[in-house]
Protein backbone atom coordinates (compact mmCIF):
# COMPACT_ATOMS: atom_id res chain seq x y z
CA UNK A 1 0.00 0.00 0.00
CA UNK A 2 1.03 3.59 -0.69
CA UNK A 3 -0.19 6.02 1.96
CA UNK A 4 -0.62 9.66 1.09
CA UNK A 5 -2.52 12.51 2.70
CA UNK A 6 -5.02 14.69 0.89
CA UNK A 7 -6.05 18.10 2.14
CA UNK A 8 -9.40 19.29 0.79
CA UNK A 9 -10.35 22.89 -0.04
CA UNK A 10 -11.42 23.49 3.57
CA UNK A 11 -8.06 22.44 4.92
CA UNK A 12 -9.17 19.07 6.28
CA UNK A 13 -6.53 16.36 5.87
CA UNK A 14 -7.39 12.68 5.36
CA UNK A 15 -5.19 9.66 4.63
CA UNK A 16 -5.71 7.81 1.35
CA UNK A 17 -4.41 4.28 0.72
CA UNK A 18 -3.58 3.08 -2.76
CA UNK A 19 -2.60 -0.49 -3.68
CA UNK A 20 0.90 -0.54 -5.15
CA UNK A 21 0.08 -2.61 -8.21
CA UNK A 22 -2.50 -0.10 -9.48
CA UNK A 23 -1.19 2.18 -12.18
CA UNK A 24 -3.22 5.33 -11.63
CA UNK A 25 -2.53 9.01 -11.74
CA UNK A 26 -3.09 11.09 -8.62
CA UNK A 27 -6.07 12.68 -10.42
CA UNK A 28 -7.67 9.24 -10.85
CA UNK A 29 -7.00 8.43 -7.21
CA UNK A 30 -8.71 11.68 -6.14
CA UNK A 31 -11.73 10.91 -8.32
CA UNK A 32 -11.89 7.32 -7.07
CA UNK A 33 -11.76 8.64 -3.49
CA UNK A 34 -14.78 10.87 -4.25
CA UNK A 35 -12.96 14.17 -4.07
CA UNK A 36 -14.80 16.86 -6.00
CA UNK A 37 -12.50 17.76 -8.88
CA UNK A 38 -13.48 18.55 -12.44
CA UNK A 39 -10.61 16.98 -14.41
CA UNK A 40 -12.41 18.15 -17.54
CA UNK A 41 -9.85 16.82 -20.01
CA UNK A 42 -9.64 13.39 -18.47
CA UNK A 43 -5.94 13.59 -17.71
CA UNK A 44 -4.37 15.03 -20.84
CA UNK A 45 -2.76 18.10 -19.24
CA UNK A 46 -5.18 20.26 -21.22
CA UNK A 47 -7.49 21.80 -18.64
CA UNK A 48 -5.56 22.45 -15.39
CA UNK A 49 -8.69 21.68 -13.35
CA UNK A 50 -6.76 18.94 -11.48
CA UNK A 51 -4.41 21.49 -9.91
CA UNK A 52 -2.85 20.38 -6.59
CA UNK A 53 -0.33 21.97 -4.30
CA UNK A 54 2.37 19.62 -3.01
CA UNK A 55 2.64 20.35 0.72
CA UNK A 56 5.17 17.58 1.32
CA UNK A 57 7.36 15.66 -1.10
CA UNK A 58 7.69 18.15 -3.95
CA UNK A 59 11.36 17.43 -4.59
CA UNK A 60 10.86 13.67 -4.71
CA UNK A 61 8.39 13.87 -7.59
CA UNK A 62 9.60 13.61 -11.19
CA UNK A 63 9.98 17.08 -12.78
CA UNK A 64 6.90 18.36 -14.61
CA UNK A 65 7.01 18.07 -18.39
CA UNK A 66 6.59 20.95 -20.79
CA UNK A 67 2.88 20.39 -21.34
CA UNK A 68 2.27 20.43 -17.61
CA UNK A 69 4.34 23.58 -17.08
CA UNK A 70 2.55 25.25 -19.94
CA UNK A 71 -0.85 24.48 -18.42
CA UNK A 72 0.24 25.59 -14.93
CA UNK A 73 1.17 28.93 -16.46
CA UNK A 74 -2.47 29.51 -17.28
CA UNK A 75 -3.55 29.33 -13.61
CA UNK A 76 -3.89 32.56 -11.63
CA UNK A 77 -3.21 30.85 -8.31
CA UNK A 78 -0.37 28.49 -9.18
CA UNK A 79 2.75 28.59 -7.02
CA UNK A 80 6.20 26.97 -7.20
CA UNK A 81 4.72 23.91 -5.48
CA UNK A 82 1.81 23.52 -7.91
CA UNK A 83 1.36 20.39 -10.02
CA UNK A 84 -1.31 18.80 -12.19
CA UNK A 85 -2.58 15.68 -10.43
CA UNK A 86 -3.19 13.90 -13.73
CA UNK A 87 0.51 14.09 -14.59
CA UNK A 88 1.62 12.42 -11.36
CA UNK A 89 1.74 8.60 -11.57
CA UNK A 90 1.32 6.84 -8.25
CA UNK A 91 4.36 4.90 -7.06
CA UNK A 92 6.05 3.79 -3.81
CA UNK A 93 8.26 6.89 -3.68
CA UNK A 94 5.16 8.89 -2.89
CA UNK A 95 4.69 7.32 0.56
CA UNK A 96 3.87 10.04 3.07
CA UNK A 97 3.42 12.86 0.58
CA UNK A 98 0.78 15.52 1.25
CA UNK A 99 -1.30 17.13 -1.50
CA UNK A 100 -3.77 20.00 -1.26
CA UNK A 101 -6.61 20.18 -3.78
CA UNK A 102 -6.71 23.53 -5.56
CA UNK A 103 -8.45 22.89 -8.90
CA UNK A 104 -11.96 23.89 -9.96
CA UNK A 105 -14.87 22.09 -8.34
CA UNK A 106 -17.41 20.08 -10.27
CA UNK B 1 -35.68 40.01 -32.04
CA UNK B 2 -34.54 36.86 -33.83
CA UNK B 3 -37.30 34.36 -34.55
CA UNK B 4 -36.72 30.65 -35.11
CA UNK B 5 -38.22 27.22 -34.46
CA UNK B 6 -35.57 25.84 -32.12
CA UNK B 7 -33.09 27.84 -30.06
CA UNK B 8 -30.04 25.74 -29.23
CA UNK B 9 -27.97 26.83 -26.23
CA UNK B 10 -24.40 25.71 -26.87
CA UNK B 11 -22.65 25.29 -30.22
CA UNK B 12 -20.57 22.23 -29.33
CA UNK B 13 -20.65 19.14 -31.55
CA UNK B 14 -24.00 18.03 -30.17
CA UNK B 15 -25.71 21.40 -30.61
CA UNK B 16 -24.35 21.58 -34.16
CA UNK B 17 -25.56 18.12 -35.12
CA UNK B 18 -28.99 18.89 -33.69
CA UNK B 19 -29.30 21.51 -36.45
CA UNK B 20 -28.94 18.76 -39.02
CA UNK B 21 -31.49 16.47 -37.43
CA UNK B 22 -33.92 19.37 -37.00
CA UNK B 23 -33.32 20.46 -40.60
CA UNK B 24 -34.38 17.07 -41.91
CA UNK B 25 -37.74 17.73 -40.25
CA UNK B 26 -37.86 21.27 -41.68
CA UNK B 27 -37.27 22.96 -38.36
CA UNK B 28 -35.01 26.01 -38.31
CA UNK B 29 -32.41 26.56 -35.59
CA UNK B 30 -30.52 29.40 -33.98
CA UNK B 31 -27.45 28.64 -31.85
CA UNK B 32 -26.03 30.74 -29.01
CA UNK B 33 -22.64 30.20 -27.37
CA UNK B 34 -20.52 32.18 -24.90
CA UNK B 35 -17.39 31.30 -26.79
CA UNK B 36 -16.43 33.43 -29.78
CA UNK B 37 -16.16 30.28 -31.92
CA UNK B 38 -18.28 27.16 -32.46
CA UNK B 39 -17.13 23.66 -31.45
CA UNK B 40 -17.48 23.61 -27.65
CA UNK B 41 -14.84 21.55 -25.84
CA UNK B 42 -13.38 20.28 -29.10
CA UNK B 43 -12.37 23.71 -30.38
CA UNK B 44 -11.61 25.22 -26.98
CA UNK B 45 -9.75 22.43 -25.18
CA UNK B 46 -8.39 19.95 -27.72
CA UNK B 47 -8.63 21.18 -31.33
CA UNK B 48 -5.51 19.30 -32.47
CA UNK B 49 -6.12 16.00 -30.66
CA UNK B 50 -7.25 12.99 -32.68
CA UNK B 51 -10.57 11.35 -31.76
CA UNK B 52 -10.91 7.63 -32.49
CA UNK B 53 -14.51 6.81 -31.65
CA UNK B 54 -16.54 8.73 -34.21
CA UNK B 55 -18.35 6.16 -36.35
CA UNK B 56 -16.93 6.07 -39.87
CA UNK B 57 -13.76 7.95 -38.93
CA UNK B 58 -10.95 5.69 -37.70
CA UNK B 59 -9.25 8.93 -36.66
CA UNK B 60 -10.27 12.56 -36.94
CA UNK B 61 -8.85 15.72 -35.35
CA UNK B 62 -11.31 17.48 -33.07
CA UNK B 63 -11.31 20.71 -35.07
CA UNK B 64 -11.74 18.78 -38.33
CA UNK B 65 -14.84 17.11 -36.92
CA UNK B 66 -16.28 20.52 -36.07
CA UNK B 67 -15.45 21.81 -39.58
CA UNK B 68 -17.21 18.78 -41.10
CA UNK B 69 -20.25 19.33 -38.91
CA UNK B 70 -20.42 22.98 -40.02
CA UNK B 71 -20.32 21.80 -43.62
CA UNK B 72 -22.99 19.19 -42.97
CA UNK B 73 -25.43 21.67 -41.41
CA UNK B 74 -24.80 24.54 -43.85
CA UNK B 75 -27.79 23.63 -46.08
CA UNK B 76 -30.08 24.34 -43.13
CA UNK B 77 -28.75 27.88 -42.68
CA UNK B 78 -28.58 27.99 -38.88
CA UNK B 79 -28.26 31.37 -37.20
CA UNK B 80 -25.45 32.03 -34.73
CA UNK B 81 -25.05 34.39 -31.81
CA UNK B 82 -21.51 33.87 -30.55
CA UNK B 83 -19.67 35.45 -27.63
CA UNK B 84 -22.90 35.83 -25.64
CA UNK B 85 -24.12 33.90 -22.64
CA UNK B 86 -27.74 32.84 -22.34
CA UNK B 87 -29.06 34.27 -19.09
CA UNK B 88 -32.82 33.95 -19.23
CA UNK B 89 -35.67 31.82 -20.56
CA UNK B 90 -39.07 33.48 -20.53
CA UNK B 91 -42.15 31.40 -21.19
CA UNK B 92 -44.80 33.14 -23.32
CA UNK B 93 -48.57 32.69 -23.02
CA UNK B 94 -48.71 30.56 -26.16
CA UNK B 95 -46.09 28.18 -24.75
CA UNK B 96 -43.21 29.52 -26.83
CA UNK B 97 -40.03 30.93 -25.26
CA UNK B 98 -37.92 34.05 -25.45
CA UNK B 99 -34.27 33.30 -24.82
CA UNK B 100 -32.19 36.28 -23.63
CA UNK B 101 -28.43 36.81 -23.49
CA UNK B 102 -26.14 38.93 -21.33
CA UNK B 103 -25.66 41.28 -24.29
CA UNK B 104 -29.38 41.85 -24.72
CA UNK B 105 -29.96 39.58 -27.75
CA UNK B 106 -33.37 37.93 -27.78
CA UNK B 107 -34.46 34.82 -29.65
CA UNK B 108 -38.11 33.83 -29.92
CA UNK B 109 -38.57 30.08 -30.41
CA UNK B 110 -41.06 27.22 -30.04
CA UNK B 111 -38.55 24.86 -28.46
CA UNK B 112 -35.41 25.32 -26.36
CA UNK B 113 -32.63 22.76 -26.64
CA UNK B 114 -29.90 22.97 -24.02
CA UNK B 115 -26.68 21.52 -25.43
CA UNK B 116 -24.54 23.32 -22.89
CA UNK B 117 -21.89 20.63 -22.34
CA UNK B 118 -20.02 21.19 -19.09
CA UNK B 119 -21.49 24.68 -18.87
CA UNK B 120 -20.31 28.09 -20.01
CA UNK B 121 -16.63 28.44 -20.55
CA UNK B 122 -15.76 31.33 -18.29
CA UNK B 123 -12.47 33.04 -17.65
CA UNK B 124 -10.58 32.04 -14.51
CA UNK B 125 -10.42 35.02 -12.22
CA UNK B 126 -7.41 35.67 -10.01
CA UNK B 127 -8.37 36.03 -6.35
CA UNK B 128 -7.18 39.57 -5.75
CA UNK B 129 -8.66 42.39 -3.74
CA UNK B 130 -11.15 44.62 -5.49
CA UNK B 131 -11.16 42.78 -8.82
CA UNK B 132 -14.90 42.19 -9.05
CA UNK B 133 -15.66 45.87 -8.35
CA UNK B 134 -13.92 46.91 -11.54
CA UNK B 135 -15.28 44.34 -13.98
CA UNK B 136 -16.37 46.28 -17.05
CA UNK B 137 -14.80 49.40 -15.51
CA UNK B 138 -11.28 48.67 -16.60
CA UNK B 139 -11.03 44.95 -15.83
CA UNK B 140 -11.68 42.77 -18.90
CA UNK B 141 -11.19 39.03 -19.25
CA UNK B 142 -11.32 38.90 -23.02
CA UNK B 143 -10.18 41.13 -25.82
CA UNK B 144 -13.37 41.37 -27.84
CA UNK B 145 -12.61 44.56 -29.70
CA UNK B 146 -8.92 45.56 -29.72
CA UNK B 147 -9.84 49.09 -30.82
CA UNK B 148 -11.18 49.75 -27.31
CA UNK B 149 -7.59 49.74 -26.13
CA UNK B 150 -6.24 52.22 -28.66
CA UNK B 151 -3.95 54.78 -27.00
CA UNK B 152 -4.78 53.38 -23.53
CA UNK B 153 -2.50 52.00 -20.85
CA UNK B 154 -3.05 48.24 -20.63
CA UNK B 155 -1.74 45.68 -18.15
CA UNK B 156 -2.02 42.02 -19.12
CA UNK B 157 -1.48 39.21 -16.61
CA UNK B 158 -0.78 35.57 -17.38
CA UNK B 159 1.83 33.42 -19.06
CA UNK B 160 -0.06 31.25 -21.54
CA UNK B 161 -0.37 31.62 -25.28
CA UNK B 162 -3.25 34.07 -25.21
CA UNK B 163 -1.39 36.41 -22.81
CA UNK B 164 1.60 36.38 -25.15
CA UNK B 165 -0.43 36.81 -28.32
CA UNK B 166 -2.45 39.73 -26.99
CA UNK B 167 0.63 41.42 -25.58
CA UNK B 168 2.18 41.36 -29.04
CA UNK B 169 -1.01 42.46 -30.76
CA UNK B 170 -1.87 45.28 -28.36
CA UNK B 171 1.70 46.63 -28.34
CA UNK B 172 0.91 48.26 -31.68
CA UNK B 173 -2.40 49.72 -30.59
CA UNK B 174 -2.20 50.69 -26.93
CA UNK B 175 -0.26 53.62 -25.53
CA UNK B 176 1.62 51.30 -23.18
CA UNK B 177 1.45 47.55 -22.63
CA UNK B 178 2.70 45.83 -19.49
CA UNK B 179 2.77 42.05 -19.11
CA UNK B 180 2.91 40.61 -15.60
CA UNK B 181 3.82 36.93 -15.33
CA UNK B 182 4.27 34.65 -12.35
CA UNK B 183 7.17 32.66 -13.82
CA UNK B 184 10.50 33.73 -15.21
CA UNK B 185 10.07 31.98 -18.55
CA UNK B 186 7.21 31.37 -20.96
CA UNK B 187 6.42 27.88 -22.10
CA UNK B 188 3.83 28.85 -24.66
CA UNK B 189 4.58 28.98 -28.37
CA UNK B 190 8.35 29.71 -28.55
CA UNK B 191 7.90 32.24 -31.40
CA UNK B 192 5.52 34.36 -29.36
CA UNK B 193 7.71 34.15 -26.25
CA UNK B 194 10.72 35.31 -28.25
CA UNK B 195 8.75 38.18 -29.76
CA UNK B 196 7.60 39.34 -26.31
CA UNK B 197 11.19 39.36 -25.02
CA UNK B 198 12.27 41.25 -28.10
CA UNK B 199 9.56 43.91 -27.61
CA UNK B 200 10.64 44.26 -23.98
CA UNK B 201 14.31 44.62 -24.92
CA UNK B 202 13.43 47.35 -27.39
CA UNK B 203 11.49 49.14 -24.67
CA UNK B 204 8.20 48.82 -26.56
CA UNK B 205 6.50 46.99 -23.69
CA UNK B 206 7.17 46.48 -19.98
CA UNK B 207 7.72 42.89 -18.99
CA UNK B 208 7.42 42.15 -15.28
CA UNK B 209 8.41 38.58 -14.44
CA UNK B 210 8.24 36.53 -11.23
CA UNK B 211 5.42 38.70 -9.97
CA UNK B 212 1.86 38.16 -8.82
CA UNK B 213 -1.11 40.50 -8.91
CA UNK B 214 -2.05 41.76 -5.46
CA UNK B 215 -4.90 44.23 -5.75
CA UNK B 216 -6.66 46.75 -7.94
CA UNK B 217 -7.99 50.15 -6.96
CA UNK B 218 -9.66 53.20 -8.44
CA UNK B 219 -12.61 55.48 -8.06
CA UNK B 220 -15.54 54.01 -9.95
CA UNK B 221 -13.05 53.22 -12.69
CA UNK B 222 -9.81 51.26 -12.53
CA UNK B 223 -6.80 53.46 -11.77
CA UNK B 224 -4.06 51.35 -10.30
CA UNK B 225 -2.85 47.76 -10.23
CA UNK B 226 -0.56 46.50 -7.48
CA UNK B 227 1.67 43.46 -7.53
CA UNK B 228 4.55 41.89 -5.64
CA UNK B 229 7.70 40.26 -6.90
CA UNK B 230 10.07 37.83 -5.23
CA UNK B 231 11.13 40.58 -2.81
CA UNK B 232 7.51 40.74 -1.53
CA UNK B 233 7.59 44.54 -1.83
CA UNK B 234 4.32 46.01 -3.10
CA UNK B 235 4.62 48.02 -6.30
CA UNK B 236 1.85 49.81 -8.19
CA UNK B 237 1.28 50.95 -11.75
CA UNK B 238 -1.34 53.40 -13.01
CA UNK B 239 -3.40 51.99 -15.83
CA UNK B 240 -6.64 52.24 -17.80
CA UNK B 241 -7.14 48.50 -18.26
CA UNK B 242 -6.22 45.22 -16.61
CA UNK B 243 -6.70 42.06 -18.68
CA UNK B 244 -6.11 38.88 -16.63
CA UNK B 245 -5.74 36.00 -19.12
CA UNK B 246 -5.68 32.74 -17.20
CA UNK B 247 -7.55 30.36 -19.42
CA UNK B 248 -11.17 29.26 -19.31
CA UNK B 249 -12.97 26.83 -17.07
CA UNK B 250 -16.54 25.54 -17.54
CA UNK B 251 -19.21 26.60 -15.03
CA UNK B 252 -22.85 25.48 -15.10
CA UNK B 253 -23.79 29.14 -14.78
CA UNK B 254 -27.29 30.49 -15.45
CA UNK B 255 -28.70 27.06 -16.43
CA UNK B 256 -28.89 26.23 -12.72
CA UNK B 257 -31.62 28.84 -12.21
CA UNK B 258 -34.17 27.79 -14.84
CA UNK B 259 -36.30 25.47 -12.71
CA UNK B 260 -34.90 22.30 -14.27
CA UNK B 261 -34.18 19.16 -12.27
CA UNK B 262 -30.43 19.21 -11.75
CA UNK B 263 -28.31 16.36 -10.45
CA UNK B 264 -24.58 17.05 -9.88
CA UNK B 265 -24.36 19.90 -12.39
CA UNK B 266 -26.29 17.97 -15.06
CA UNK B 267 -29.92 18.22 -16.21
CA UNK B 268 -32.10 15.17 -15.62
CA UNK B 269 -33.91 14.01 -18.76
CA UNK B 270 -36.33 11.33 -19.88
CA UNK B 271 -34.48 8.99 -22.25
CA UNK B 272 -37.64 8.58 -24.32
CA UNK B 273 -37.01 11.95 -25.98
CA UNK B 274 -34.40 13.76 -23.83
CA UNK B 275 -37.04 16.14 -22.53
CA UNK B 276 -36.56 17.90 -19.21
CA UNK B 277 -39.16 18.43 -16.50
CA UNK B 278 -40.20 21.67 -18.24
CA UNK B 279 -42.33 21.27 -21.36
CA UNK B 280 -40.64 22.34 -24.62
CA UNK B 281 -37.17 22.32 -23.05
CA UNK B 282 -34.84 19.48 -24.01
CA UNK B 283 -31.27 18.76 -22.90
CA UNK B 284 -28.76 16.80 -25.00
CA UNK B 285 -25.04 16.02 -24.90
CA UNK B 286 -22.74 16.35 -21.89
CA UNK B 287 -25.17 18.61 -20.03
CA UNK B 288 -27.80 15.91 -19.42
CA UNK B 289 -27.86 12.90 -17.15
CA UNK B 290 -29.85 9.66 -17.00
CA UNK B 291 -29.10 6.14 -15.82
CA UNK B 292 -26.17 4.85 -17.87
CA UNK B 293 -25.22 8.24 -19.31
CA UNK B 294 -21.85 8.40 -21.06
CA UNK B 295 -20.32 11.76 -21.94
CA UNK B 296 -19.44 10.86 -25.51
CA UNK B 297 -19.94 12.74 -28.74
CA UNK B 298 -21.67 9.83 -30.42
CA UNK B 299 -24.15 9.50 -27.56
CA UNK B 300 -24.97 13.19 -27.93
CA UNK B 301 -25.62 12.70 -31.65
CA UNK B 302 -28.06 9.89 -30.89
CA UNK B 303 -29.82 12.05 -28.31
CA UNK B 304 -30.19 14.84 -30.90
CA UNK B 305 -31.87 12.49 -33.36
CA UNK B 306 -34.47 11.30 -30.85
CA UNK B 307 -35.03 14.78 -29.44
CA UNK B 308 -36.13 16.34 -32.75
CA UNK B 309 -38.76 13.64 -33.28
CA UNK B 310 -40.41 14.83 -30.08
CA UNK B 311 -39.83 18.57 -30.58
CA UNK B 312 -41.61 18.41 -33.97
CA UNK B 313 -45.07 18.51 -32.38
CA UNK B 314 -44.43 21.96 -30.91
CA UNK B 315 -43.21 23.44 -34.19
CA UNK B 316 -45.82 21.75 -36.44
CA UNK B 317 -48.75 20.96 -34.13
CA UNK B 318 -51.05 20.10 -37.05
CA UNK B 319 -48.72 17.79 -38.95
CA UNK B 320 -48.06 14.13 -38.56
CA UNK B 321 -44.43 13.15 -38.48
CA UNK B 322 -43.35 10.38 -40.82
CA UNK B 323 -39.90 8.88 -40.56
CA UNK B 324 -37.72 9.17 -43.67
CA UNK B 325 -34.22 8.01 -44.57
CA UNK B 326 -31.80 10.60 -45.97
CA UNK B 327 -30.91 8.05 -48.66
CA UNK B 328 -34.50 8.15 -49.87
CA UNK B 329 -35.32 11.83 -49.53
CA UNK B 330 -31.89 13.40 -49.59
CA UNK B 331 -31.07 16.59 -47.73
CA UNK B 332 -33.50 19.29 -48.77
CA UNK B 333 -31.82 22.61 -48.12
CA UNK B 334 -33.87 25.57 -46.90
C1 LIG C 1 -9.55 16.37 -23.73
C2 LIG C 1 -10.87 15.72 -24.06
C3 LIG C 1 -10.88 14.60 -24.86
C4 LIG C 1 -12.10 14.00 -25.22
N1 LIG C 1 -12.08 12.91 -26.04
C5 LIG C 1 -13.27 12.38 -26.48
C6 LIG C 1 -13.29 11.26 -27.38
O1 LIG C 1 -12.24 10.73 -27.78
N2 LIG C 1 -14.51 10.78 -27.81
C7 LIG C 1 -15.69 11.34 -27.38
O2 LIG C 1 -16.75 10.89 -27.82
N3 LIG C 1 -15.69 12.39 -26.50
C8 LIG C 1 -14.52 12.91 -26.04
N4 LIG C 1 -14.53 13.95 -25.14
C9 LIG C 1 -15.84 14.45 -24.66
C10 LIG C 1 -16.49 15.35 -25.71
O3 LIG C 1 -15.64 16.45 -25.97
C11 LIG C 1 -17.82 15.83 -25.18
O4 LIG C 1 -18.67 14.71 -24.99
C12 LIG C 1 -18.49 16.80 -26.16
O5 LIG C 1 -17.73 17.96 -26.30
C13 LIG C 1 -19.90 17.14 -25.70
O6 LIG C 1 -20.45 18.02 -26.64
P1 LIG C 1 -21.60 19.03 -26.25
O7 LIG C 1 -21.97 19.69 -27.54
O8 LIG C 1 -22.62 18.34 -25.45
O9 LIG C 1 -20.92 20.07 -25.24
P2 LIG C 1 -19.63 21.03 -25.34
O10 LIG C 1 -18.67 20.57 -26.34
O11 LIG C 1 -19.16 21.17 -23.94
O12 LIG C 1 -20.24 22.43 -25.81
C14 LIG C 1 -21.16 23.10 -25.00
C15 LIG C 1 -21.14 24.57 -25.32
O13 LIG C 1 -22.23 25.21 -24.65
C16 LIG C 1 -21.82 26.50 -24.27
N5 LIG C 1 -22.70 26.97 -23.20
C17 LIG C 1 -22.98 26.37 -22.01
N6 LIG C 1 -23.85 27.10 -21.30
C18 LIG C 1 -24.13 28.21 -22.04
C19 LIG C 1 -24.95 29.36 -21.84
N7 LIG C 1 -25.67 29.54 -20.72
N8 LIG C 1 -24.96 30.31 -22.81
C20 LIG C 1 -24.22 30.17 -23.95
N9 LIG C 1 -23.44 29.09 -24.19
C21 LIG C 1 -23.39 28.13 -23.24
C22 LIG C 1 -20.38 26.32 -23.86
O14 LIG C 1 -19.68 27.53 -23.93
C23 LIG C 1 -19.88 25.28 -24.87
O15 LIG C 1 -19.25 25.86 -25.97
C24 LIG C 1 -13.33 14.55 -24.76
C25 LIG C 1 -13.31 15.69 -23.95
C26 LIG C 1 -12.10 16.28 -23.60
C27 LIG C 1 -12.12 17.53 -22.77
S1 LIG D 1 -7.27 16.49 -15.80
FE1 LIG D 1 -7.05 18.09 -17.22
S2 LIG D 1 -5.10 18.83 -16.81
FE2 LIG D 1 -5.28 17.20 -15.43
Amino acid sequence: MINIIIEDRNGEQKPVEIPEEISLSLMEVLKASDYNILATCGGMALCATCHVQVLKGLNDLPEPGNEEMDMLDTLPDAGFDSRLACQIRMNENMEGMIFKIRGDEQ
Amino acid sequence: MISTDICIIGAGPVGLFAVFEAGLLKMRCHLIDTLPQVGGQLSEIYPHKPIYDIPGYPEIKAQDLIDRLMEQIAPFEPGFTLGERVESLEKQDDGSFIVGTNDGSKVHCQVVVIAGGLGCFEPRKPEIDGLLNFEGKGVEYMVKNPENFRDKRVILAGGGDSALDWTIFLSDIAERVTLIHRGDTFRGAPDSAEKVHELANKGKIDLILQSNLLSVSGNGKLKEVSFTGRDQIKKSIETDYLIPLFGLSPKLGPIAGWGLNIDKSAIQVDTFDYSTNVERIYAIGDINTYPGKLKLILCGFHEAALMVQSAFKYVYPDQKLSFKYTTVYGVNAF
